[in-house]
């Protein structure tokens, strides 16, 4: 077993290559096969109603809109203290995950309205395309740390890693790392809708990594499609690997298209029978989602009273 | 608090059990001459499910002369015509899949997700294929004018009861034979309720009858004169001995017999693939699958990284009440055929192999034996010779490639193997030099009815599926 994620390899490209010819190769069709066993696990009950707070409290509640304004910030942070305002036992959410500017609104009116131990997620590195100089990335994540923002979500250069650049991929994400220091969690964003196939997926999971990621997620919500449940599986088979290689345990975000109680809960059973119970809470894996949570709530409250209320019986945000 | 799965159970409620069955001859339900029954029990629970009639020679004399009535309607009918009956069969299959499903696993022990995933759908499949070939067997480049034999025995075995009788049925039918099917002792009950619906789709009488027993009434039906051909589907034992009977007497025979297949993973596969192949090839069905890869020859600088991958994946392996949706592994078929398992698997102890088992909580009643592997075999142990038809794998290792071809094909079976590693010219080498009437790339225990599936050596004659299975069923077909 190596001891740290920096003896895998020193960030020359001869040394990075080295490094992810190591790794097994994916078979699309089992993979897609393992995936589509999996999202026939029946949950019910008692193992519904703990899958759905479970849920609940990996959500990093996202708005990442052009048109977000102070309003629509506060309003979402409102709803990730209190999702459910009629029921006090629901958990609140992960985290808040905003673009940099919207960083310090959030975090202030997280503290000023009882939220202050849910962190603030800021996207990072020219998101969503990564396509900048190292110095506008910089200045990105610098800004967003200096607001208050302790997790930081940066994209990989997609460009670059399909090109072979990986010398490139892997200095960003270490330098931003570097940023991070201990004030921010690092998690990279892979786009595996631009990476395609399920080796590369592998592949930059593992440089990500080894590069000093804490969490590896799957998109940016931009690209479609986004987290698959076979990419999802791949990247926990990443993460369950890298363990065995350094004991250290990497976190897993899918963001972008899970949107029904449904898709959350095959989530849960992916990481259950892939990575194991221990990835089974928020600090190892969270959801990136929007429309998530509503459906979560009125799941919950069908569980609880016994019938469905409709939209109207949960908050818009 | 961790996640673990709530009972999600799917309801008996759709299934009708009769207390008794009657053989089904001439269309109808009938009382066998001897009035004698036998049962047939859950072998997840113990409990007796019925009581079903047992055949005798009068009984078969019964049915082989309804059959051959059936065949004066039947052979004489527009292909097209058949063809409308196979297709309608399929779609009333379909329509109560569910119906099917819950029975086959009650009857089996076989986990619903797999008889509802699996053997339901694809026995429906079946029907649909041969559906399609009955108006155009001219064009199946078998001949030009090819012929039926007339009336077929088939005896099916009680791995997959209902989809071993779609195998059976479908292409006899298509073909313009009438049929005498003899399904296991100890899974009666789907066949049955195909019975029911061979009457739903007012099949003209004859064409397909049903009769239950044990040995003695498939040595019947097997030594019976007014049989043109017999399948075969179970033990290579029992194949011999058919062989013998039908020798010299006319009557065609195609059987599908053992296995001991070689699943061939090399150093350079993709590992976690690999081993939910695995996992697939031995633990699919309880290992009761005669093409399951049940020795693994692995390349032997992998070895220990594959076996601490598959002894984490085995420990997922949910084993117990086959009726639940998140089942992974049911119960084994019989008392009988849990000692077999046993006593082959003691052999394995004995003989010096290392055993792994999952750790799953047995249930107090019925069959189970928990997914099991064995380290340090050689070609010279039992567990590396003969088949133990249960969820008992044999690891092998290997050097080179041509040291795993030799001892793939080191072996009196031949039925199927599996080839595992990301170079495409490897797995066409290994294919060609395999003795193995199928051989899956990348993947295992994959069925289509376009398929021809069968045997080498001691694992069968003929071909079932695709063009090849027609030809099976057509006398003289090239």
């Amino acid at each position: 077993m190596v001891t740290t994620a920096a003896a895998l390899t020193d960030g020359s490209l001869a040394s990075i290559k080295g490094f992810l010819k190591t790794l097994s190769p994916v078979d699309q069709v089992g993979a897609d096969a393992r995936a589509a066993m999996l999202a026939t696990r029946s949950i019910k009950t008692a193992s519904k109603k703990w899958a759905i707070d479970m849920a609940i409290s990996m959500i990093d509640l996202t708005t990442l809109e052009g048109a977000d304004t102070d309003g629509k910030v506060k309003a979402i942070c409102n709803k990730a203290i209190r999702p459910d305002p009629t029921d006090p036992t629901v958990p609140h959410v992960g985290a808040i995950c905003v673009y940099n500017d919207m960083v310090a609104t959030a975090r202030k009116h997280l503290d000023e309205s009882g939220g202050g131990d849910i962190p603030v997620a800021a996207v990072s590195t020219a998101f969503p395309s990564g396509r900048a100089s190292l110095e506008v990335k910089e200045r990105d994540t610098k800004d967003a740390i200096a607001d208050g923002a302790t997790e930081i979500d940066m994209v990989i250069d997609r460009g670059a890693f399909l090109s072979g650049d990986l010398e490139k991929v892997y200095s960003e994400i270490v330098y931003i790392k570097s940023l991070c220091g201990d004030k921010a969690h690092l998690k990279v964003i892979l786009e595996t809708g631009e990476l395609v196939t399920y080796d590369n997926v592998r592949k930059a999971s593992f440089l990500a990594m080894a590069a000093g990621a804490d969490f590896i997620k799957t998109s940016t919500g931009k690209v479609a499609p986004a987290a698959t449940a076979p990419v999802v599986l791949v990247m926990l088979e990443a993460v369950r690997d890298f363990y065995e290689m350094t004991g250290v345990r990497i976190g897993v975000k899918p963001a972008g298209g899970i949107r029904t109680t449904k898709d959350a809960i095959k989530q849960l059973v992916l990481v259950k029978e892939t990575a194991g119970e221990e990835w089974l809470n928020p600090g190892l894996f969270r959801i990136g989602a929007s429309a998530l949570l509503n459906d979560l709530l009125m799941q919950r409250q069908k569980l609880t009273s016994g019938h469905y209320g409709g939209a109207n019986y949960v908050t818009l945000d | 608090m961790t996640f673990e799965y709530s009972g999600a159970p799917e309801s008996k409620a759709i299934v009708t059990i009769d207390p008794l069955y009657k053989l089904f001859i001439g269309g109808k339900f009938v009382a066998p001459k001897s009035g004698k029954t036998f049962t047939t029990i859950n072998p997840a629970t113990e409990e007796v499910l019925a009581k079903i009639a047992y055949a005798e020679k009068s009984d078969i004399d019964k049915a082989v002369k309804a059959a051959q009535d059936g065949l004066k309607v039947w052979s004489k009918m527009a292909p097209a015509e058949r063809g409308k009956y196979l297709y309608r069969i399929a779609r009333i299959m379909q329509e109560r899949a569910r119906e099917f499903a819950v029975l086959e696993t009650m009857d089996n022990g076989k986990p619903i997700r797999e008889t509802r995933d699996i053997d339901i759908p694809l026995s429906a499949a079946h029907f649909f294929y041969h559906a399609g070939w009955a108006d155009k067997l001219e064009h199946a480049g078998v001949g030009e004018n090819p012929k039926p034999y007339g009336v077929v025995g088939q005896i099916i075995p009680w791995n997959f009861p209902l989809l071993m009788l779609a195998w059976k049925v479908a292409p006899a039918l298509a073909t313009g034979n009438t049929v005498v099917l003899k399904p296991a002792e100890t899974t009666p009950l789907t066949a049955l309720l195909f019975a029911q619906v061979c009457q739903q789709a007012e099949l003209p009488a004859g064409v397909v009858n049903i009769v239950t027993g044990d040995g003695a009434t498939g040595a019947a039906l097997v030594n019976h004169p007014g049989i043109n051909k017999i399948a075969f589907t179970g033990s290579t034992d029992v194949g011999k001995l058919i062989a013998r009977s039908v020798a010299g007497t006319g009557k065609g025979l195609t059987l599908e017999l053992g296995g001991k297949g070689a699943n061939i993973v090399f150093e350079d596969a993709p590992i976690d693939e690999t081993v939910e192949g695995i996992i697939n090839g031995i633990f699919f069905n309880q290992g009761h699958v005669c093409c399951a890869g049940s020795r693994l020859l692995v390349q032997e600088n992998i070895q220990e990284e594959l076996l601490e991958k598959l002894k984490r994946r085995m420990s997922q392996i949910r084993l117990g009440d086959p009726l639940d949706k998140n089942t992974d592994i049911g119960a084994i078929n019989s008392r009988e055929q849990l000692e077999k398992i046993t006593e082959l698997a003691i052999s394995g102890d004995t003989e010096g192999a290392e055993r792994f088992s999952a750790a799953c909580t047995i249930p107090a009643k019925g069959f189970w034996y928990p997914p099991t592997f064995f380290t340090g075999v050689t070609q010279a142990h039992r567990i590396a010779r003969e088949e133990i038809f249960g969820p008992v794998l044999s690891v092998i290792s290997f050097r080179t490639p041509q040291e795993a071809i030799e001892k793939a094909n080191n072996t009196p079976y031949g039925l199927s193997a599996g080839v595992w590693t990301d170079k495409g010219s490897r797995i066409l080498w290994t294919a060609k030099h395999l003795k193995a009437g199928v051989i899956w790339a990348n993947t295992f225990n994959k069925f289509d009815p376009a398929s021809p599936f069968g045997g080498y050596k001691e694992s069968g004659w003929g071909r079932e599926g695709g063009r090849h299975g027609l030809a099976a069923y057509l006398k003289g077909a090239k």
